[in-house]
């Protein structure tokens, strides 16, 4: 799901993937793009758009179905909270990015909006959406830097993030220590473990369906590269990219990978059901593991190689304001009163209904669920080794690309190098086409 | 008048967006539908250019020579024997043509995560496990391509009972007295066949090639939902819709390319479609 701006994984999978289920029963492009045609806009009718209703404009406010209890409620109470504007919240169940990414061309899109990791870049050149460096102006260093980054472009702010998910390592600490494997920091340990932990009735690792083309990204930052260089040339062109890639191929073949789990990585069955020792998810299962599990799990980082660091890939939607909004004031407000001034707000939506990291800094130190455990662990590993999921100029034929490459260097065993060396001219293609 | 409504739709729905997309088609159409930007064949120069989308069209094009064959043979097959077979004909005709009731969605869904699940309580492992052989991941391998069994197998089961119908509805216009003449001339079974059968059958057939064909084209359905993941798709047995898809329709609303690459499909289909009609002599005239 998240698809991101097509990152091969979203961190937000959380709910998207839930939602992407529900997505899937109506899921194509026809039923996404008639969506997008919908009648109930979340504005008020032509009487009252865009003009005041009884004095206070109207704003609409979009948000994709979140999967957990009593999200739709406790936005609807923000927005009713708020006292300068009537603001109607459409909670859009279906195909949410590609729905209302093509609401956008339209007078029928939102005032306000959330977006995975903040708009593309092509929203932002396209001035699709405000700017809203002064919105955030007050809290700017207390939000995740990697993430706040990830929603900038040439030094102004067009999101603002809304709370953080993540992907991770977790593992049973039962079957470790039953065949005698230490938790694994490098690569190299990983890929021994995986091998050790495997028998006829367990694999080692899952890292999804796909095989793990989707730990391209956490592979590249093991070896010290990334998507892109930090003044945005290409980023992965290095012999030791090629080798952390390669890396992922001999774990697909070694038979120690689980393929074909009936819930994908998003999930926590393939660990919980005993089917794998280690596995690929996100933060938002650990209420799953911990209530199968109890305390026999633990969580990691994605292991490094020398010269690398570990990673763990974190993602946020980010707030956005319509360029096509009647009131894009009042609703740059209404942004800043609720995801940046109003904070208990932000702690209860980050905390009360799932599991998520508060976006900015000061909140994490108040949210008790993130004070012990695994969950504590996770919350320090996001400030230690959090990275956001792609850069923001990774267009989706970057992301494309970089997918096809992915699967045939791991499924076909195709050389890295080789491979790495037709993808880098679309990247530089797609630089080119969109810092020009 | 009485087709007022019916046309204004069909100009408002079809014609317009038609058009509007051999439009967009010129142009650099980056998240907008009112472009302003002028590249002439560019788009077009760029998706010939692309070796995804070629590949996409190439692998379509072996796709269709498959299935469609496939398809067609299977479905004539199922057609004649529920012609044939004298009791409880209603059942066994509903029974064939119910898949065609059932959503691609589902069926995607069913294949992909029971029965050709890769863990070794899978429906097809588990019989495979009776046999003493290993699981197999069918959906996560590419050597050999076991996706393929996955995603025919899904097809043909949705597919051929429709067709199976446009061929006993065939079938059953065929006047009886042709096959009494050739019982009493002392033709075989499979001269009757060949002789009467198909040749009778021929408009219901050129119809069902003909659809069969531009339906193998536009596959969208299965593929994406039996080998989507995370909308991610990958490069094998990745369908043109399927790409132009992830190029126009997802995060990247790139309407420019995505129409160019729309445009030759079309164009595409009609060649082929073009090249069969000689071939299997539509709109020759005649019977």
């Amino acid at each position: 799901m998240t698809h991101t701006p097509r990152s091969s994984r979203t961190v937000l999978e959380t709910p998207l993937a839930r939602r992407r289920l529900f997505a899937l029963g109506g899921g194509l492009a026809a039923a996404s793009a008639l969506a997008a045609c919908g009648g109930n806009t979340g504005r008020e009718t032509a009487a009252t758009s865009g003009g005041a209703a009884g004095g206070k404009p109207a704003l609409s406010q979009w948000y994709h179905q979140y999967g957990e209890a009593g999200t739709q409620q406790a936005v609807e109470k923000f927005a009713a909270a708020y006292p300068d504007a009537k603001v109607t919240v459409s909670w859009k169940p279906g195909d949410y990015d590609q729905s209302t990414a093509a609401s956008l061309l339209t007078d029928a899109g939102p005032d306000v909006f959330e977006y995975g990791n903040g708009p593309t870049i092509d929203m932002i050149k396209a001035g699709q959406v405000a700017d809203l460096t002064e919105v955030v102006a007050s809290a700017k260093d207390d939000f995740n830097k990697a993430i706040l980054d990830r929603m900038t472009y040439q030094g102004k702010v067009y999101a603002v993030p809304q709370v953080i998910d993540m992907q991770l390592l977790v593992y049973r600490k039962s079957m470790l220590e039953k065949a005698g494997v230490k938790p694994p920091t490098t690569i190299d340990e990983l890929v021994a473990a995986a091998k050790k932990l495997t028998d006829s009735k367990v694999k080692g690792l899952f890292l999804g369906n796909d095989g793990g083309l989707g730990l391209g990204g956490p592979m590249l930052w093991a070896a010290g590269a990334d998507y892109l260089t930090p003044d945005n040339t290409f980023g992965f062109g290095t012999p030791a990219a090629a080798a952390a890639l390669g890396k992922l191929r001999e774990l697909f073949t070694s038979n120690a990978l689980l393929l074909g789990a009936p819930k994908d990585w998003f999930d926590a069955s393939a660990l919980t059901q005993g089917l794998c020792a280690i596995q690929w998810t996100g933060l938002w299962t650990l209420p799953d593991i911990q209530k199968a599990l109890g305390d026999d799990f633990g969580v990691l980082p994605w292991p490094a190689m020398s010269g690398g660091k570990q990673s763990v890939p974190v993602g946020a939607y980010g707030s956005c304001v319509s360029t096509k909004s009647k009131n894009v004031d009042a609703a740059k407000k209404f942004v800043q009163w609720l995801w940046v001034d109003q904070t208990d707000k932000q702690l209860e939506w980050a905390t009360a209904y799932g599991f998520h990291i508060p976006a900015r800094q000061s909140l994490v130190s108040k949210a008790d669920k993130l004070k012990t455990g695994p969950a504590a662990d996770a919350a320090k590993l996001v400030q230690d080794f959090g990275h956001a999921q792609t850069p923001l100029l990774w267009t989706p034929k970057c992301a494309t690309a970089f997918g096809d490459m992915m699967s045939r260097i791991v499924k076909d065993g195709a050389d890295p190098a080789a491979q790495i060396a037709v993808v880098k001219p679309v990247v530089e293609a797609e630089l080119k086409r969109v810092t020009s | 008048m009485f087709v007022g409504p019916f046309f204004l739709g069909l100009v408002v729905f079809i014609y317009v967006p038609i058009l509007w997309s051999l439009y967009l088609s010129f142009f650099d159409a980056y998240n907008t539908v009112t472009p302003t930007k002028f590249v002439g064949l560019g788009n077009y120069a760029d998706m010939l250019g692309d070796p995804s989308f070629r590949d996409s069209l190439l692998t379509f094009v072996v796709f269709a020579a498959f299935i469609v064959p496939t398809t067609f043979v299977l479905s004539l097959l199922v057609a004649v024997l529920v012609a044939r077979t004298r009791v409880m004909q209603a059942f066994f005709r509903s029974v064939f043509f119910l898949p065609t009731a059932c959503s691609y969605v589902v069926a995607a869904l069913i294949w992909k995560m029971s029965i050709f699940s890769g863990v070794r309580f899978g429906l097809v492992n588990t019989v495979l496990g009776w046999f003493g052989q290993d699981p197999i991941p069918f959906l996560s391998v590419t050597h050999p391509p076991w996706y393929w069994l996955v995603i025919v197998s899904a097809r043909l089961w949705l597919q051929v009972g429709f067709y199976m119908i446009l061929f006993l509805a065939g079938l059953q216009r065929i006047s009886p007295t042709l096959y009494e003449a050739a019982a009493i001339d002392g033709a075989s079974q499979w001269q009757s066949f060949r002789y009467i059968t198909l040749p009778q059958l021929r408009a219901t057939s050129t119809a069902v090639l003909l659809l069969l064909l531009v339906n193998a084209f536009q596959a969208f359905d299965e593929f994406y939902n039996i080998l989507n993941t995370f909308g991610t798709y990958p490069p094998y047995a990745r369908p043109p819709l399927v790409y132009l898809y992830y190029v126009a329709l997802g995060s990247g609303q790139d309407f420019g390319h995505g129409t160019a690459g729309a445009v030759i499909l079309a164009l595409l289909i009609a060649i082929v479609a073009l090249v069969q009609g000689r071939i299997t002599g539509i709109g020759r005239g005649g019977d």
